[in-house]
Order: C-alpha cells, then sequence, then structure tokens
C-alpha cells in the first residue's frame, strides 16, 4: 500500500499562499466571510503585448478580474523629435514628421507645412492645386489610418476577418501613396510652399477607382461588426467617456467627438479649402467604445466624399508658391541661372528664412488635434518646436477611465481610443 | 436562428450634426484677453497679436492658477490644448511657461506665456483646473526640469525614473550625454551586442557609437590626433562628453 504524504510544491506563488494560508470558515467558525482580507494583484501589460499597438505599458492593480488601479508607462518610443527639430532646418524636419503617427504620414507631412506656412505667412498664398491636393492626402490618411484602426480593433475583440478585410483595402492607398510620394510610408510629400511633385499622370483614375472600391469595404466591415453579437457585447457600455470627461482630459479627434462633443478642426478653424467642402462630422452619443467604433466609420464614408469632391474640383496650375525663396527652384534653371543658384543654396544650407515669432497650428488629425507650436528667433532653425501629439493626451485618460472594467475590457477599451506610441512618445 | 441582439438600436449609425463652418476672428480673442486683463489689473500684458493668435504675459508665474480657473469658468476656456515650456538659455528669467487654451463654446485659441526663473523653478499646478495639465506637466518637468507645486504625481513620464539630465535644455547636447540605465533591465549581454546598430548601457556615447562616425581600425590614431587639434568641440559638448580617444582595434578581435 502506498504511502499518503503531501506533494511538495517547489513554486513561488504556491509557497507565498501556504505561506499566508487564510483561516477557513469551518476552522474559525466565523459567519463573516467578507471581512477575509484579501490581496491586490499587480499585472504588467506591455510594452510588448499585441493589443497595446506598440509599446505601451500598463501596470494594473486588480481586484480579482476588476481593475481598481492604471498606470500607464510611456516613453518607450521617446526619440527627442523636439530637440532634434531644434537642430535642424524646417525643411529637413519633414522626413521626422513620417515616424509622429505612422499609420497616416501624409497628414503629418501637411499639419507640419501649414505650421511653419502660417509661422511664414504664407498660408493664404497657397496655390489651389496644391491646397486640393493637401486634402486628398490628408483624407487618404484619414481612411488608411482608420482602416488599420478599426482591422486591428476587430481583431483585439476577436473577429480576425474584419482585419483582413481592411487591410487588403489599405493595401490600395498604399500602392496610391507609392505612385504618389515614391515612398509607401515614408512619405516626406509636402514642402514648405508646396509639394515635393505634382501628382503622377493616371493617379486621379487611380484614386477614383480606390474610392468606389473602398466604399463597398466599409459597407461590408460594417455588415461584419455593427451587429455582431459577440463585438457589440465587448464594445457597448464599456469605456465609457462622459462628455465634461472628455473635455476635461483634453481628448481630441474621433475620441472626442465619440463623447458627443461637436467639434473638428476642418469646420471650426478651417484651413486648405476644407470651407468650400462639404462634409459632415460623425458625433456619438453615449462615449462608449461602440460610439467611437462608429464614428470612424462614419469618418471614412465622409473621407471618401471629400476625396470625391476635391477629385472632381481640381484645379490645374502650380503646386507651389511662386518665391524662390521659399520653394526650390526648378532644377533646369538653377544650372542656368546665377539667382535661382543663389536661392537653391541658400535654402538647402540655411533653410527658408522665417520671421521671428510663435505660432500654433492644430490640424485634424486621424487620431485627433496634431498641434505644432513654433517659436521662432528668425532663420532658418525653430528655436522651439513643440509636437502637441493627440495620442500622447488621448491616453492621459487611462488612469480615470480603466479602474472598474475588467482585464479583458482593457483591451477593448485601448483599441478604441486607436492611439499611436510614435507620436506619443515623439 | 437569429444573430441580430435585441439590445441594439434600430439605427446604428451617430447622430450627425452640421458645425456651422466658422472662421477664426481674433477681435473675439482680443475681447476675452482684455476681459482677463481688467480682472487680473497689472498681472496680465496687453494682448499681442500674431498671424491672427492672441497672446498675452501673465508678470507672476505664481498667480497661473487663478488665472487659469477664471479663464476656464467665466471666458469658456474649457480646453487646455498644451503646456510647453521654452528654455531662453543665457538670459534671465530663463523659462517661460506656455499655455495654449481653446473654448468649445466659441472657438478661440488663446496663449498665456508666464516666466519662471531658475532659482525658483516651480510654477504652480493647474491640474485642478484642467486635468489634462497632469501629463503635459510631468513631460516639461522631465524635459525642461521644471517643477510643480501642488502636482500629485510628479514623475518623469518620457524618460526613465532616476535619469539625471534635462533634456529640453538649451546646455544639454543634441548627442546626449551618457547615463547609467537601471541595471535590472540588463542582467545579461544582448543577443547582437557589439553589432553596428546595438546600444550598450552605459557604453560609448553616440558619437562614438554610430556606424557611420565609426572610424576604421588605421584611421582612428588619426581621428585622436584631429580631436585632440578641435579643443572647441570637445569643450562644447562638455566633460562628460566627447568622443574621447579612440582605441585602435586589436588585431583577431570578434566584434566590428
Amino acid at each position: 500500500m502506498a504511502e499518503l504524504r503531501e506533494i511538495e510544491v517547489p513554486d513561488a506563488a504556491a509557497r507565498v499562499s501556504q505561506a499566508c494560508e487564510l483561516p477557513t470558515r469551518a476552522a474559525t467558525g466565523a459567519e463573516d466571510v467578507a471581512d477575509l482580507p484579501s490581496e491586490k494583484m499587480v499585472l504588467n501589460m506591455g510594452p510588448s503585448h499585441p493589443a497595446t499597438h506598440g509599446v505601451l505599458r500598463i501596470v494594473l492593480e486588480l481586484d480579482g478580474e476588476i481593475i481598481t488601479k492604471a498606470t500607464p508607462d510611456i516613453g518607450y518610443l521617446h526619440r527627442g523629435d523636439e530637440k532634434i527639430a531644434e537642430n535642424m532646418t524646417y525643411t529637413q524636419f519633414i522626413p521626422y514628421t513620417d515616424r509622429l503617427d505612422y499609420l497616416a504620414p501624409l497628414a503629418n507631412n501637411v499639419a507640419y507645412v501649414l505650421a511653419v506656412e502660417k509661422l511664414m505667412g504664407l498660408d493664404k498664398q497657397l496655390p489651389p492645386r496644391c491646397q486640393f491636393i493637401r486634402v486628398i492626402c490628408c483624407e487618404l490618411a484619414r481612411v488608411s489610418s482608420h482602416l488599420l484602426g478599426l482591422g486591428s480593433y476587430a481583431m483585439d475583440v476577436g473577429a480576425m476577418t474584419v482585419f483582413l478585410h481592411t487591410f487588403t483595402e489599405r493595401e490600395k492607398i498604399y500602392n496610391l501613396c507609392e505612385s504618389l510620394t515614391g515612398a509607401r510610408f515614408t512619405t516626406s510629400y509636402t514642402r514648405v510652399g508646396g509639394l515635393a511633385r505634382d501628382l503622377p499622370p493616371g493617379w486621379t483614375d487611380q484614386c477614383r477607382k480606390f474610392c468606389n472600391e473602398v466604399v463597398a469595404n466599409i459597407d461590408e466591415t460594417e455588415i461584419l461588426l455593427s451587429r455582431n453579437r459577440i463585438f457589440v457585447d465587448r464594445t457597448q457600455g464599456v469605456g465609457i467617456v462622459s462628455k465634461p470627461d472628455a473635455i476635461d482630459y483634453g481628448l481630441s479627434g474621433p475620441n472626442l467627438r465619440g463623447s458627443g462633443v461637436e467639434h473638428d478642426l476642418r469646420k471650426t478653424q478651417p484651413y486648405l479649402v476644407y470651407g468650400q467642402l462639404k462634409f459632415e462630422v460623425p458625433v456619438g452619443s453615449t462615449g462608449d467604445c461602440y460610439d467611437r467604433y462608429l464614428v470612424r466609420l462614419e469618418e471614412m464614408r465622409q473621407s471618401v466624399g471629400l476625396i470625391h469632391q476635391c477629385l472632381d474640383q481640381l484645379p490645374t496650375g502650380p503646386v507651389n508658391v511662386a518665391d524662390g525663396k521659399v520653394v526650390l527652384p526648378p532644377k533646369d534653371r538653377v544650372l542656368t541661372r546665377m539667382e535661382e543658384l543663389i536661392h537653391h543654396f541658400i535654402n538647402v544650407t540655411q533653410g527658408v528664412n522665417a520671421p521671428p515669432g510663435e505660432i500654433y497650428f492644430g490640424h485634424e488629425n486621424p487620431k485627433g488635434e496634431l498641434g505644432f507650436y513654433i517659436n521662432s528667433k528668425g532663420g532658418g532653425t525653430p528655436y522651439r518646436l513643440k509636437i502637441r501629439s493627440p495620442s500622447f493626451v488621448n491616453l492621459s485618460i487611462l488612469p480615470r477611465l480603466l479602474p472598474g472594467h475588467m482585464v479583458s475590457d482593457v483591451v477593448a477599451v485601448l483599441g478604441s481610443f486607436d492611439f499611436v506610441m510614435g507620436e506619443c512618445d515623439r | 436562428m437569429s444573430v441580430v441582439p435585441n439590445s441594439l438600436p434600430t439605427n446604428p449609425l451617430p447622430r450627425q450634426n452640421q458645425i456651422a463652418a466658422g472662421q477664426p476672428s481674433p477681435s473675439t480673442a482680443t475681447a476675452l484677453a482684455k476681459r482677463l486683463k481688467t480682472t487680473f489689473e497689472g498681472l496680465i500684458s496687453d494682448p499681442a497679436e500674431f498671424r491672427g493668435e492672441i497672446t498675452v504675459k501673465v508678470s507672476d508665474i505664481q498667480r497661473i492658477r487663478e488665472i487659469c480657473s477664471f479663464a476656464r469658468k467665466e471666458l469658456g476656456f474649457d480646453y487646455l490644448v498644451d503646456i510647453t515650456s521654452l528654455d531662453n538659455y543665457g538670459e534671465d528669467p530663463r523659462f517661460t511657461l506656455v499655455y495654449h487654451l481653446y473654448g468649445y463654446g466659441h472657438w478661440q485659441y488663446l496663449r498665456l506665456k508666464a516666466d519662471l526663473s531658475e532659482e525658483i523653478g516651480e510654477a504652480p499646478t493647474v491640474i485642478e483646473v484642467w486635468r489634462s495639465a497632469d501629463w503635459h506637466e510631468r513631460e516639461i518637468y522631465d524635459m525642461m526640469g521644471i517643477r510643480f507645486k501642488g502636482h500629485p504625481d510628479l514623475r518623469r513620464i518620457l524618460m526613465w525614473e532616476g535619469y539625471p539630465y534635462f533634456p529640453l535644455r538649451k546646455d544639454f547636447p543634441l548627442a546626449g550625454r551618457p547615463s547609467d540605465m537601471p541595471e535590472v533591465a540588463f542582467t545579461q549581454p544582448a543577443p547582437l551586442a557589439g553589432g553596428p546598430f546595438v546600444t550598450v548601457a552605459g557604453g560609448k556615447d553616440t558619437i562614438s557609437r554610430e556606424p557611420r562616425v565609426r572610424i576604421p581600425d588605421t584611421d582612428a590614431l588619426q581621428m585622436n590626433a584631429r580631436l585632440e587639434r578641435r579643443p572647441d568641440i570637445k569643450a562644447a559638448h562638455g566633460e562628460a562628453h566627447g568622443p574621447g580617444p579612440i582605441e585602435p582595434k586589436k588585431p583577431g578581435s570578434k566584434n566590428g
């Protein structure tokens, strides 16, 4: 007959639980088990976790499965962009803006040069064709960013198909980017006072074709998600941000509108040609994850409408301002004429000559208000360039929002906020 | 079997609202700035306009909280866009704090600026006015070293806890200064250690680490001599910095 003995459990967790073994009801005879001391558990999520979309780390304090405290830890992708900007010319910084919100580089390019142009007083002189092309760029970036946001969000809460659907369309946008700018992600398409190049031949037709196709895809996505039982259960009533909270925590973009605040910088501070174009701003009602999803879905449709309008109204003409001191002169003239050669040389070596002063320009990026504060003491280099990134501010609400939710809701909440650590950490 | 949940609203689309297109009018922002000026007589400068933006200077940073509180409650600036800081290196007062306010009721921006000397180095927090000030102030503390009195959790936010410098100050070199990473992060040699793109904690600084400034063996002595001839470069980067003497690689060494 085998001897019965207790099995030794060598792992640390079991040792701890044995050491502080709680008195059971039978041993103490007490009726009241509610008073039993319980320990909170600290759970580390990230920085490398599929649902944190990058390198966000959250330290969660748990009571059972309920979150009692959440402390986001950011900075893993900090590259010191603001410091770098102080040490180079305005034009040299354009490639760095690609890497802020790397899911919408075209929109960042536009936002940054608009800020520099505002500082230089050029924003009213931009040729119409340049403005229309920039709007197309911004809206393509918005569609691309929201497609990725929705796809990965759906995958986070358990729907794989949507991800494949939206990524198919997103691929087409990157093909458009490639033929437009020569690069798929690191576009660096805009220049102070214009664009790197005009539209390539046949691009407008390709873009129109894409716009027609993506609408069908958005409809399919909606069929897959909007009335999907699992998706609705995981998002409706989860992560509710009230309207006062959204304003108090400085949310912007779809996250702000999901909470019912009617605000869109394209409407309230119209820049480029947004004032002439027709579009509507979707606004949520309850501020939960589901509302933020609906807002993004509708924003994509509005963006496609904007692209159609721009393609229809696209004027001919130059894409750069006719000031050789701002944009690089045409190459053939640089090689044959003295004045253009000097402009080219000064532009490349010293940068555009910005006046002393300070400006803030807020741009409605896919993720929210991307703002550039430029403090200039004159010359081709900013004295201080501050990037007000929407993801940074949007994430600051997490310590307020997450407590009270289940661990599995963290994934749903994070996905619905659609942040990018590249611009959060800068 | 129906897969449509019963609890869903019949029309799942969000309600759409047409926001009337507006144009920012500087006069309204000026009017708001003037109201601020009359309320805090002697504290607020005349509103200055540049590129359609209104800036007012606050002469006493220690009273920024009541000014912000008034701006939010009475003037409708309910959205704190941003707080940032400037380092006017070589001037006194050294720092400037810049507050960007915006109102969802009137769609006007307003910029508040207040100087802060290096000796004081501390400003009141505005976290009670806008919760979003929390991370902005932590970032300023992290990058510029300005402390905020009354902030509940003034820790570094982008750099790691224990980092000794304030990188956005003008006297901090672009290439950085060497500093120790916390030991826990590096208990074992990292894979690929010694490779061309691998950062070594506590190792050489950026200049000597970057592949493009790495010197082939034969050039090393020549480079050292060149650095000795350029004391200005070494001095500008401070004693903790500078490539320092570069040791020629030993023949047969594996790395590199």
